[in-house]
Order: C-alpha cells, then structure tokens, then sequence
C-alpha cells in the first residue's frame, strides 16, 4: 500500500504550481475570464507544450500513459489556481471518447490537433430533461444514404461557445431512456442548421444552449458501433467526475487556507477572529472534511487506475461526498469572511461560485447516492 | 389558546386582497414575477401605494400615522403583501429610521422627519458598519466633532445597502473616545447632499450592486440632526437592532416561495416525468416546510409577547437565525431544482432587456440568489454574533 505520488507526478503538480504562482494570479484569471474568449488560447497551448493535453491518453494515440491518477493530479493543481481554461470538455470528454471508440482515421485527424491546443471541442450530451442521466437522450440521427440527419437540442454545453467541433450523443434506435440505441456523432460548429447560444456561466466558465435542425453529417463521422455509445460514455463520464472532484478538492485545500489566512488577519473586539472558539472548531471542521473527501479522491482514482470492478461504485461515493464537502467548505468559508466574503473582489467568491457549479456538474450528491445504492 | 382567525380577521384579509387586486402597480408586479431587477422608482412607486392607503408605517403608534392593527392583522398583511409577491419594503426608513425617531427624538425632530418616512418622499440607508467595525460595531472610528451648532463628520462607512438611492443616512458616530467604547457613540441624521459625502458601488458575488462604501469627509451637520443624547447611540442602536431582528426572517416570503419551488417541481420535466418524481428532493421541500412551521409559530408567539407589552428583547435573535437558515436552505433547494440550468449567468442588464432567458423561465435569478443570500447569516448582526446575543443575554452565561 503506498500513497505517495510518483516522482513524474510530483513534477507535474510542481509545474502547475509553479505556472499558478508565476502566470496566472486571481486578477490574471479575472482578465481572461471576463475576455472575449473566456480563457487564454496561448496558455492553452503552453499546457499542450507542457505535455498536460496528452498526459492521460495511450503511447500508441500520441498519449503520454497516464491513467486516472495523473488526471488527479493535474486537476486538483488547476483548481487550486481555479484555472477556468477547458481541461474537462476538450481533454477528458472529448479526447477520451474519440481514444476509446474513435477509428484510426478520426484519431489521426483529430488527437494530435486537440494535444497541441490547436482544436477545441465538446461533448454534448445534456438536455434539458435529462439531467445527470446520460440515457436521457431525446436528439435523434437517421441514417440516410450516406449521412445522418441529427435533430434536437443540446444544454449547457461546456466549452460550447470555443469548440470547432461537437460531439454529440443522438438516439439511433429505441426509446427516451434506453441505453442502447444512443450513438456518438462528430458535428463541426459551422455545420448548416447547428446554430448556439453562447453565454457565461456563474463560475466564469463558458457554454452553449446548441439546436440541431436537420443537420447532415458524413456517416464517417459516427464515432465507434452505431448504437452502442452508453457504456463507453458512462466510463468517459466516471472518468470526467473523477477529474472534477479532483479540482473540487484543490479548491477546498485552497478555499481552507484563504479563510484560515484571513481569520489570523481580522481583527475584531481586539483580537484576531482566529481567536474564537465557535470560528476554531469551524475550521477544524472544514480541515477535517477536505482530509476526508481526500482520502475518497485518492481510493476511486486507485480502482478507476486499477479498472476495478467496483470503480463506478466508488466515483458515485466521492461525488456524493463532493455534494456536502463543497457545501461545508464553500458556505463556510464566505461566512466566516464576513461581508468581504461575498464581494467580487476577493478570490475566496470565486472558488466559492466554482466549487458551487462542481456540486452539479455530473451529478450532484442526491444523484449519486441513488446510483450508489443501485451499483 | 386559540390560533384561529376570527371572522373579522377573515374580512379583513378579504379586504386586503381585493386592495392588492386592485392597486398592485402591474408594472412593477411584472418586474417582480419576471426577475427583472427593481429600480428606486419601482420600489418608491410600490411604497407609494400602500403609504397613500395609510398601511405603509402598520407598527408605527397610531399618533404618528401606523394602523394600530393586532398582531393576527399584522400577520395577515404581511402574509398577502407575500402571497402576492410585492416587493420588500425598504426598511432602512420605516422600520428602523422611524422607530429610532418616535421612540428618541424631540417632538420638532419627530414633525420633520416623521412624516416624509410614512409618505414614503425620503429614502433612507443606514450607516453602521466600517472597514474596520463589523461585528464589533462599538469599535467604530467615523467621528463627530462638535464646531459651534455643527458637527463635522469624518470617516468611512460600508456595506451601505441602497445608498446609491438614499436621500439620507442615519449614522452611528463616534463622540467621544476617551471612555468605555460604547458610552461614546451618538446616534446622527446626515442628508446625502451635503458637501464632502461620496458614494462607492461594492459588487457582490452575485454580480449586483446593492452594497456601497460611504466616505464622509468634513461633512458639516446642523447639531440639531442628533437623535438622543450625546452618547447614547448605542443603548439607540440595541434597540434598532432588536426591531431589526424581527422582520429579518422573511417568514411570509419564504411561504410564497414554498409553494412555488412546489409548483415548479410539478410541471419540471425530469427524463420522462417530472421533478415531483423525485422522493429525495421532495423529502427535503418537505422537511423544509416544517422547519418553516415551527419558525412561523415561533415568530408568532414572540410577536404575541410584544403585543402583550414591551419591545421585541435578545429572543428576536432566535428569529434572525431561523429565518436566515431557512432562506439559505431554500435558495440552494432552488439551486438544486434547475440541475444544470442554476449555472448561466445573466447580469442584471440582461435581465431588464427582452432577450430570451436561457433554460426553464425561473432560471435566471436562482443562482444569484443562492449566492445574494450568503449574506444573510452576515448583515443585521451576523448568525454567530446572534449566538453570543442569546448566549449572554437569554442563557445567562
Ligand atoms: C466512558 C469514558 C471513559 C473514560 N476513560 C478514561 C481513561 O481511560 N483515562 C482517563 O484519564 N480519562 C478517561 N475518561 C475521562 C475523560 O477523559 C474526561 O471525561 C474528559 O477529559 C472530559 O472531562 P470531564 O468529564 O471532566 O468534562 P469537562 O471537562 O467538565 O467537560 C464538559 C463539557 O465541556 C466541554 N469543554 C470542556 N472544556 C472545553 C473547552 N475549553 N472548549 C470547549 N468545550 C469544552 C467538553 O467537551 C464537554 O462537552 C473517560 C471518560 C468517559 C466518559
Ligand atoms: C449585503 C450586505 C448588506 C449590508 N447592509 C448594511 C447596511 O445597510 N448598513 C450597515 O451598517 N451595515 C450593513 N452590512 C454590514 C453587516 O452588518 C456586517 O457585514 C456584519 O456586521 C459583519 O461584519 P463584517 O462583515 O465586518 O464581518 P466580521 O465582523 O469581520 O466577521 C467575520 C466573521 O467572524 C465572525 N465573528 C466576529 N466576531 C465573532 C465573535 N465574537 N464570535 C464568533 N464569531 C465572530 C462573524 O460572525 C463572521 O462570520 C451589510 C452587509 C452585507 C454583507
């Protein structure tokens, strides 16, 4: 049993932590989130030289081997800078789906462009009815002659606004809610009859609301097996919330610290506010859930490393966990930085606002306790 | 015991209804019903209408202009003004400024002030908090030196909610420093146009502008503005705070929002059925909506014990904590109703223009509010200081 990273991961973290300090300060990322494109393009392509777009993806794919633990270790670094460039739509979703069930030709075409930092992507996979259930698929592809004709509508796509190219899931057969049936297209932004809404969201990321009107694509364009997209799309999923805990818990680690630092600071009635005991057990409190939610980051990334039978089980156990830590850790913090808490002008709103979206993102608490139970 | 309405409490609330029916401003209640951020006009507009009918200053001593109402009427008011989603009184004048005023003031200040309160043709902020005061309030620095029949005020003053609108502020000023902290606070009016008072917006993380700092810099105020003694604005403030406490809760708001988060749950589409389908969301609106009886009955019998004599005491502070948990775990049950659809933001200008909302038409204002409402456990003495209130005051410790 070892918990200790190896010595490539802690170059990783020492990289990021590093780039964080030096390039990408709270008012730095203020600029780029509020910027047209809502992330830096050029950053995104110093990740791409840093080797952070290809870490989790196979040798024989242009990937560096790494597996879901290294995909931990980069995103909880991100979130402890609450680096808003779009790691998950691009690199996770995208990029896993096409390593996994794409033909030689779309990884040809596609991988090496999305490692550079050339290419932007996203998965759309939400509607408006489906919430977390990725069966939930209502946007139908009918194959005719040589092209599928994609009808339907696509929610708060992430990454939505900067992708060329969307993947998206469509039903080929059966009904609302069945899990065969459902198929993964590749459909360009630019395509006729896709037309977005782009918007922000409350944590500075961006997405799109996406309509697809008998929109034709090229039956090559199909990703894998007609119809039988779901189980790889749970995995890329699992994965995806295995990633997003992981920035959930840099967050916490570094919301913790803010308000530990602050605390020390604030004085009131002549003394520090660290001074009062009901705030001290608060903090220990909050200390002690962000140890805790640790400790589950690091078992589901063991077994998803170790493709464990029982890892979906233990992705759904971390992300209920995720729920009510985020919750503890976000509202206490404001909290206990008072009114400056809740001013736009201290970081410590807005690791709050993102650590808030997380509690959603792929579930959220409710969800996966259910899907625990069921598992 | 008897908790029932009588016949005549159930006119009257037919008659309230049928005034609100009636003379609700319809473009306000669009605003109201739509999310669409309120203007000072709207609110004054609004305020207009129930000062007009005499039902604007409802606790106010029936000498002064309020309706001498029992508290089942009050209630009955407050849960209609509710139901029929009119917006929340500003209460900087009429439930804080006022009672300040009728309680402490000389009969001259009383006749200047007073009536423009209950009409509703001066708005008010209040002026408390500094940088460096918060929750140590009697820690305040803004100082008031007396030159002649003036005082000349210097300091900083923040988290002023409305300023930006106010025509006045009632501030806690420091008078004196060489004693206890406490003994040397005064209680001060300031008009807004006077020289040396400037204005800043602070946004909050929601993306609004509701807050300000207030910078007074050699501001010159007639000696005649201090309510009170020289020095006795803290036993003025503890009072305030007590009637501040009470109406804090948002009882009657969070009823309305109840049934609506209900409603929305109905007709919610979730996969192939709705969001009603959901036991454990459904559990939680309904372990809601007991805490919410209980903090409803427990801001009656308080009530009751006020009509029965005396001034609301440190058990309002029970009120502030329940009532402010409640709107919390409210506003984030919102959040958790929409899934996905919490997460667009539209800044307040989108929401005033016509452009389509993104997601469900509730949607928009759901994840502000969520995080607008951090701010309740904070303002009016926050949930902590509220617990040391009860600690000493009503435990003895
Ligand atoms: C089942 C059991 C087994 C035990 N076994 C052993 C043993 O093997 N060896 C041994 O030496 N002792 C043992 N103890 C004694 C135990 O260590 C003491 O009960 C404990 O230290 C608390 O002291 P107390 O009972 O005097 O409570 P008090 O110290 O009087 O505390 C009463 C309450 O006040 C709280 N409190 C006290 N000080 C503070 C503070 N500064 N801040 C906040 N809260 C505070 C406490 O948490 C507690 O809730 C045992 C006790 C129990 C109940
Ligand atoms: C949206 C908003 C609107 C406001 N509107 C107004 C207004 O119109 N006019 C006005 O004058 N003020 C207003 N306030 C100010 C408000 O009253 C203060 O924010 C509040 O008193 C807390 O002070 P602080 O923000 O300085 O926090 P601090 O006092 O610095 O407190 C920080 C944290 O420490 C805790 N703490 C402090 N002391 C203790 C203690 N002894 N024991 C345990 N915990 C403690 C607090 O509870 C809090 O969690 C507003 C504030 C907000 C956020």
């Amino acid at each position: 049993m070892d918990f200790a990273l190896s010595e490539e991961q802690k170059q990783v973290q020492e990289l990021i932590t590093q780039f964080i300090a030096k390039d990408y300060p709270f008012d730095v990322r203020e600029k780029l989130v509020k910027s047209e494109d809502g992330f830096s393009k050029e950053y995104w392509k110093t990740f791409g030289e840093f080797g952070l777009l290809a870490m989790p993806f196979p040798e024989g794919d242009g990937g560096f081997n790494g597996g879901p633990v290294d995909l931990m270790v980069i995103l909880e670094a991100f979130g402890t800078g609450l680096i808003v460039e779009p790691y998950i739509p691009n690199i996770v979703l995208a990029g896993n789906l096409i390593s996994k069930l794409g033909s030689d030709d779309q990884k040809k075409e596609i991988l090496p462009k999305l490692f550079s930092g050339e290419l932007q992507m996203s998965f759309a996979f939400t509607e408006p009815q489906s919430r977390f259930d990725v069966n939930d698929v209502t946007t139908s592809a009918k194959l005719e002659g040589d092209n599928y004709i994609i009808d339907g509508y696509k929610a708060v796509v992430m990454n939505g606004p900067a992708s060329d190219k969307f993947i998206v899931s469509c039903r080929t057969s059966g009904s609302q809610l069945d899990e065969d049936g459902i198929s993964l297209l590749i459909v360009d932004k630019d395509s006729k009859g896709l037309s977005s809404r782009d918007y922000s969201n409350v944590d500075g990321s961006k997405a799109s609301e996406v309509t697809l009107e008998n929109v034709s694509v090229p039956k090559s364009n199909l990703i894998g097996e007609e119809g039988k997209a779901f189980k790889t799309i749970s995995q890329v999923i699992d994965l995806a919330t295995l990633a997003i805990s992981a920035e959930a818990v840099g967050i916490m680690q570094k919301m913790n610290e803010l308000t530990l630092e602050y605390t020390k600071t604030r004085e009131q009635f002549g003394q520090t506010l660290s001074k009062f005991q009901a705030l001290q057990h608060r903090m220990v409190d909050t200390f002690m859930v962000h140890e805790q939610t640790k400790s589950l980051l690091l078992m589901a990334a063991a077994k998803m490393n170790d493709n464990a039978p029982d890892s979906s089980k233990a992705v759904s156990a971390l992300k209920f966990q995720i729920g009510s830590a985020a919750k503890l850790i976000g509202e206490e913090s404001i909290q206990l930085h008072g009114g400056m808490g809740v001013t736009e002008e201290m970081s410590i709103g807005h690791y709050f606002k993102r650590l808030t979206t997380i509690r959603t993102i792929f579930g959220n608490s409710d969800y996966h306790l259910k899907r625990y139970s069921s598992l | 015991m008897n908790l029932s309405f009588s016949p005549e409490d159930l006119k009257f609330q037919e008659e309230v209804r049928t005034f609100l029916e009636k003379n609700y401003p319809a473009d306000v209640k669009r605003k109201m019903d739509n999310g669409i951020p309120l203007e000072r006009e709207d609110h004054l507009k609004w305020q207009k209408v129930l000062s007009k009918k005499g039902w604007f200053a409802i606790n106010w001593p029936e000498e002064h202009g309020g309706t001498g109402w029992s508290i089942t009427q009050k209630h009955i008011f407050q849960n209609e003004l509710a139901a029929f989603n009119t917006p929340n009184i500003v209460p900087f004048g009429v439930s804080m400024c006022g009672p300040v005023i009728y309680t402490f003031g000389t009969e001259e200040q009383k006749e200047r002030f007073l009536p423009a309160i209950r009409d509703n043709d001066v708005w008010w902020c209040q002026g408390y908090s500094e940088p460096g005061s918060g929750s140590d309030l009697a820690s305040l620095k803004t100082k008031a030196e007396k030159k002649g029949d003036k005082y000349i005020v210097n300091g900083t003053k923040t988290w002023t909610t409305m300023a930006q609108h106010a025509d006045w502020i009632f501030c806690l000023v420091r008078t004196d420093s060489s004693g206890i902290k406490q003994e040397g606070i005064s209680f001060l009016l300031i008009d807004m146009k006077s020289p040396g008072v400037e204005v800043k917006p602070i946004i909050t993380i929601d993306g609004s502008h509701e807050v300000n700092m207030v910078y007074l810099d050699n501001v010159e105020v007639p000696a005649e503005n201090l309510i009170g003694e020289e020095g006795a604005g803290w036993s003025i403030a503890k009072f305030l705070l007590a009637h501040e406490r009470t109406g804090i809760g948002g009882i009657p708001h969070l009823k309305r929002e109840i049934k609506r988060l209900r409603e929305i749950a109905d007709e919610l589409p979730l996969n192939d059925g709705f969001l009603k389908d959901d036991n454990l969301f459904m559990d939680k609106l309904n372990k809601l909506e007991i805490d919410l009886l209980s903090a409803e009955f427990t801001e009656l019998r308080t009530l009751a014990a006020m009509s029965a004599g005396g001034h609301p005491g440190p058990e309002s502070s029970i009120l502030k904590i329940g009532g402010t948990d409640l709107q919390q775990a409210l506003s984030e049950l919102f959040v958790e109703a929409l899934g996905y659809y919490a997460h667009p933001f539209m800044s307040e200008s989108d929401l005033a223009s016509n452009e389509k909302r993104i997601g469900p038409d509730f949607a928009a204002t759901v994840m502000p509010h969520y995080l607008n409402f951090r701010k309740v456990s904070i303002y009016g003495g926050s949930n902590e200081v509220q617990r040391n209130v009860i600690a000493k005051a009503v435990l003895g410790l």
